[in-house]
């Protein structure tokens, strides 16, 4: 069956993030005052061929704690449909 | 000393850091394709080199880390073989756990290229030897992803077990906020590991390296490394 996950990373809460830091203060900048955090993240896309839901779940984990999010600074969550 | 300098699809300091080997320290040298696996025996010394290794995309390092010299470099590290990543080099080795920590954005998103002090912390390493503790030394940085992150818990293990080995400063030393170029905790600019034969760091050696190049400051990394490889067989280690 044909599974498609969508995945964020984003940066663990207290690891400090360049790039949100950056866009609050331009937002800021165009008056937004209400603005109190920007967090900057990644969507992955996966479309993967797997045996079962839970199988697609298994490997998409895999995948997360592998490769696309790197454990020290970053943290994951999925979902498929 | 037989050193090895790694080649991966976007490195583009490989070339820099092989005459740094094999002109400037006089030592057999040889590229290594990414695709080739090589045995812990092959080489003393493996240089991975600056760059933007499979156009940095997803994180800086992420995808060379499990190219297959890679897996070489993993067993010939814990073979106690000489790993130095400079750089694209240093991110590479954090994504491979092979030194703790990760690499973020600088912290004013710019890219950085000049020359920075750096104050050598630990000259106790292979690689720093014919430093004095607390030298202050100036080597160029070029790099956009240098600010380093870890932990409270890994940076006292980290400051515990001397791992900390060149830290950004001013001119006379100090190792101040202003002094700091992309953000790192504490002012890292370079760190080794437990075992002490794996060091990265962001600045480049091997660009200042030779009197032509205008400045001779990191010539030492490589020749202290020589020196401890030779002592190495000298001494039967």
């Amino acid at each position: 069956m044909i599974i498609n996950a969508r995945i964020n990373v984003r940066f663990k809460s207290g690891v400090l993030d360049p790039q949100g830091t950056a866009i609050k203060g331009a937002l800021k900048h165009l008056g937004f005052d209400g603005v109190e955090d920007v967090r900057v993240g990644k969507l992955i896309e996966i479309k993967l061929d797997a045996a079962s839901k839970e199988d697609a779940e298994g490997q998409i984990k895999d995948m997360c704690e592998k490769l696309l999010a790197n454990p020290v600074i970053e943290d994951y969550s999925f979902e498929l449909s | 000393m037989k050193c090895a300098v790694i080649m991966f699809p976007g490195s583009n300091c490989d070339v820099d850091c092989y005459h740094a080997c094999r002109d400037v320290l006089g030592q057999p040298t040889e590229y290594v394709f990414h695709k080739e696996k090589f045995s812990s025996v092959d080489f003393d010394l493996i240089v991975l080199p600056g760059g933007f290794s499979y156009g940095d995309y997803l994180r800086a390092g992420a995808i060379a880390r499990f190219s297959p010299a890679m897996e070489s470099v993993i067993k010939a590290a814990e073979a106690g073989k000489l790993i130095l990543g400079i750089c694209n080099g240093f991110q590479i080795l954090l994504e491979a756990k092979l030194l703790p920590g990760a690499m973020k954005r600088n912290r004013d998103l710019k890219f950085h290229c000049h020359d920075v002090f750096l104050r050598v912390e630990n000259n106790n390493t292979p690689f720093t030897g014919l430093y004095k503790k607390g030298e202050i030394i100036k080597v160029p940085i070029a790099h956009g992803e240098g600010n380093y992150f870890a932990d409270r818990d890994t940076m006292e293990k980290l400051k515990a077990r001397g791992g900390v080995v060149f830290t950004y400063c001013d001119r006379d030393g100090n190792v101040t906020e202003e002094a700091n170029p992309n953000g790192s905790v504490e002012n890292i600019a370079g760190i080794v590991s437990e075992q002490g034969n794996v060091l990265g760091m962001m600045p480049h050696p091997e660009r200042c390296a030779e009197d032509i190049l205008g400045n001779t400051d990191g010539r030492r990394v490589f020749e202290s490394i020589l020196q401890y490889v030779e002592g190495s067989v000298a001494h039967g280690r």
